[in-house]
């Protein structure tokens, strides 16, 4: 009301422009432009164009031909492209035991010991090293000849035993690798939520006997929901977008068998032996509609939880 | 003041193989993918002699990674295109003649002193009939085999499919495997696959497999798997091939674990490097399987093209006239610099074992022809789908009917 009293003898004269009179509801518009520019340009405007792209046949290169849901049809059919959807369903599924994980280590590292900094670097370590690294390390771990897993079975009597270059082992010998970094960053997402708990409250739970697992569950936990809540966002988008690993430690072999659809869009439409891009673009269409699925849920849950707080 | 005369007499001896083409000018942009050290510097040397012979014209080379070259091709033939680039022979070049990228170089192969010389990789240089570049250099495929083990086993070179089975089954009797390979990266046994169909059905099979127009599960082709079964249950390779790439299969035959290696000449220079010595180390060509089929080989070739969009199109046809003269392949291909045969008939071979060896058995021991490779003969699509299943084949051979069905599905979708 009095705003509208102010601003009302100010339309009259000649000297306010347009600009000025809308300057607050512009001003943060002109603030955002270059990051809403970029956002559309780079993310937004991709991802129907991937859209659009999987509805053609195209090489990159010559003339693209439409060929409605094709592609489509053709991936129902196409046994690489099942092998690559359940991997994906390992990964998603195994990949998650990173936050449970990740919470005991943090718990364990809890405590005021001379040195604590010291071993905390230690544990976060393998996060701060390179995923190729990573990958790297563990190839060698697991090398049927000369690597430290199959003197360790021989040592027990077993093996040996070549998880890499066998189909049914080898996405679960991968995800293993990855786990290793990905704990580490759930330890830490934990380790600064525990920070934040409230020692008034631990001291209460203990007063009416809490202990041990249930302190943990109805007194701990629950205050660590925020770092739970990253943690599973996290690790869920980095099962999806698992790739790296995959290219170093095996190339998507044997024959095949540990290919992801993110691995598996990238052979058909950008390796030396692909240039499918209609057909790369439609298995981005599949990976994109599961992560927006998650995606979707994580905003929804996020939302909620604003309006709860 | 060496140098300078070096170059003279350089300048001076170039002269008298090529046609003099004085006044070339202006920008000369070359793309080269030799991005390994001694290819890279045998190019940029290469490079710097025409340089000399041309001191007007501004030559600008840019060195790309191997592997990335082969995405970023895609983007540079169409985008800012260079003046010559670098590539492979037979189908690796379709996407881009069809796409019309590559310019039809036809006019140099009509001059007598290309059309004469290299005559003998002028079919992998044609598509539809016309040529689309130059080779400069290719290498043969063959047997690398431990010389000092085959003695100490009383073994000879073998020369035909039982001589070799039998030589094999001495060599696993003595606790070692008979072949090393690594078949991470899948091409590998591409390379095996090659031979024994090369073998057994001969060249013209092998071009009507990989242009698709055999059925996969054609007899033939199943002919063919059989003999490669009859290696794999007498235990001839190295277990867990499957994880490990060419070169991690390389210690195997060099501690002696593994006998002998089909692989490109390539893999000689590391296995010296590795302390096998010339009396350590030999070749022989791929045995015979079916009598009567002609011998062929496969050789793949690397090339220098001229992009569509090339802008000093008449420099970039010097240039590849200075890269297939004689006197330029004997200097690029010695030991010292690629360590790989020259094309042109013309050139000297360098006085190394495996060169000579490999020489000899391509011009004179190959009648059926020269194949390129399984990846790069047939189209990319179906090479990958093909070598993933001889990969699988060579794990779990029972797979064998699975494997070739899907390979037949494939085909019919491919081509």
């Amino acid at each position: 009301m009095a705003d509208a009293a102010f601003a009302r003898p100010g339309a009259g004269t000649p000297t306010e422009t347009w600009f000025h009179r809308h300057r607050r509801a512009i001003a943060p518009w002109l603030f955002l432009a270059p990051g809403v520019l970029f956002f559309l340009f780079y993310v937004i405007f991709p991802i129907f164009q991937s859209f659009e792209i999987s509805l053609y046949k195209w090489d990159g290169l010559g003339e693209a031909r439409y060929v409605g849901v094709e592609n489509y049809q053709k991936l129902f059919k196409d046994r690489a492209f099942e092998t690559s959807l359940w991997n994906n369903l390992k990964w998603l599924v195994l990949y998650l035991l990173a936050v449970p994980a990740g919470l005991f280590i943090a718990i364990f590292l809890n405590q005021t010991v001379t040195g604590i900094r010291l071993y905390k670097s230690l544990f976060f370590f393998p996060f701060v090293i390179s995923q190729v690294v990573v990958g790297l390390v563990f190839t060698w771990f697991y090398d049927p000849t000369f690597g430290l897993l199959n003197t360790i079975l021989g040592w027990l009597g077993t093996g040996p035993l070549n998880v890499l270059g066998d189909p049914t082992l080898v996405t679960y010998g991968i995800i293993v690798a990855g786990l290793w970094p990905q704990t580490a960053y759930c330890m830490i997402l934990y380790l600064t939520g525990l920070n934040a708990v409230d020692p008034e409250q631990v001291e209460a739970g203990r007063l009416d006997g809490a202990r041990g697992w249930r302190m943990l569950w109805h007194v701990v936990l629950p205050q660590l929901r925020p770092a739970t809540f990253i943690a599973f966002v996290v690790t869920i988008i980095g099962a999806l977008r698992s790739f790296d690993l995959i290219s170093i430690m095996t190339d998507g072999g044997p024959f095949g068998s540990s290919r992801v659809l993110s691995f598996y869009m990238f052979e058909k439409a950008l390796s030396e032996y692909g240039f499918r891009m209609g057909y790369g673009a439609a298995i981005a269409v599949v990976l994109f509609l599961i992560m927006l699925g998650f995606i979707a849920y994580f905003l929804w849950s996020m939302q909620r939880e604003e309006r709860e707080g | 003041m060496r140098s300078m005369f070096q170059a003279a007499a350089l300048a001076t001896a170039t002269f008298l193989t090529l046609p003099a083409s004085a006044g070339l000018s202006g920008e000369l942009k070359i793309f080269l993918d030799t991005s390994n050290p001694a290819p890279r510097a045998t190019m940029e040397a290469m490079i710097a002699r025409f340089g000399a012979l041309h001191p007007d014209l501004n030559i600008e080379t840019t060195i790309i990674d191997r592997e990335a070259y082969k995405t970023q091709i895609r983007n540079f033939l169409t985008a800012d295109a260079p003046d010559v680039a670098t590539w492979y022979a037979a189908n690796r070049m379709r996407p881009y003649v069809s796409a019309g990228l590559f310019e039809d170089v036809s006019d140099l192969w009509r001059e007598p002193e290309i059309a004469e010389n290299l005559a003998s990789t002028k079919g992998a240089m044609t598509i539809d009939g016309k040529q689309w570049g130059v080779p400069y250099s290719y290498y043969q495929w063959g047997v690398y085999y431990r010389e000092d083990i085959f003695n100490e086993l009383g073994l000879e070179e073998p020369a035909t499919w039982e001589e070799e089975k039998a030589n094999c089954a001495k060599i696993v009797a003595s606790g070692r495997a008979c072949y090393t390979i690594g078949t991470k990266y899948l091409w590998t046994a591409g390379g095996w696959f090659d031979y024994l169909n090369l073998r057994t059905n001969g060249y013209d099979f092998h071009m009507a497999l990989t242009q698709g127009e055999v059925e996969w599960t054609d007899e033939r082709v199943r002919a063919v798997f059989a003999k490669w079964r009859e290696l794999i249950d007498m235990g001839g390779f190295i277990a867990n091939h499957q994880t490990y790439s060419w070169q991690e299969a390389l210690p195997f035959i060099v501690n002696g674990e593994a006998t002998a290696y089909l692989m490109g000449n390539f893999s000689v220079a590391p296995m010296r490097e590795a302390g096998l010595t010339d009396d350590k180390l030999d070749f022989y060509q791929f045995v015979e399987i079916t009598p009567g089929v002609a011998k062929a080989e496969d050789a793949p070739t690397d090339t220098f093209h001229i992009p569509a969009n090339a802008k000093n199109k008449e420099a970039a046809r010097e240039f590849l006239r200075y890269v297939v003269s004689a006197e330029n392949q004997t200097i690029i291909n010695n030991g010292e610099n690629l360590g790989q045969l020259p094309i042109n008939a013309q050139s000297a071979i360098d006085d190394d074992e495996f060169l000579r060896q490999g020489f000899e058995m391509l011009s004179r021991n190959s009648p059926g022809g020269v194949a390129q490779f399984f990846d790069r003969d047939a189209p990319a699509e179906m090479a990958k789908a093909a070598m993933e299943g001889f990969q699988e084949f060579m794990v779990f051979p029972d797979n064998l009917d699975d494997i070739l069905e899907r390979l037949e599905s494939a085909r019919q979708d491919i081509y």
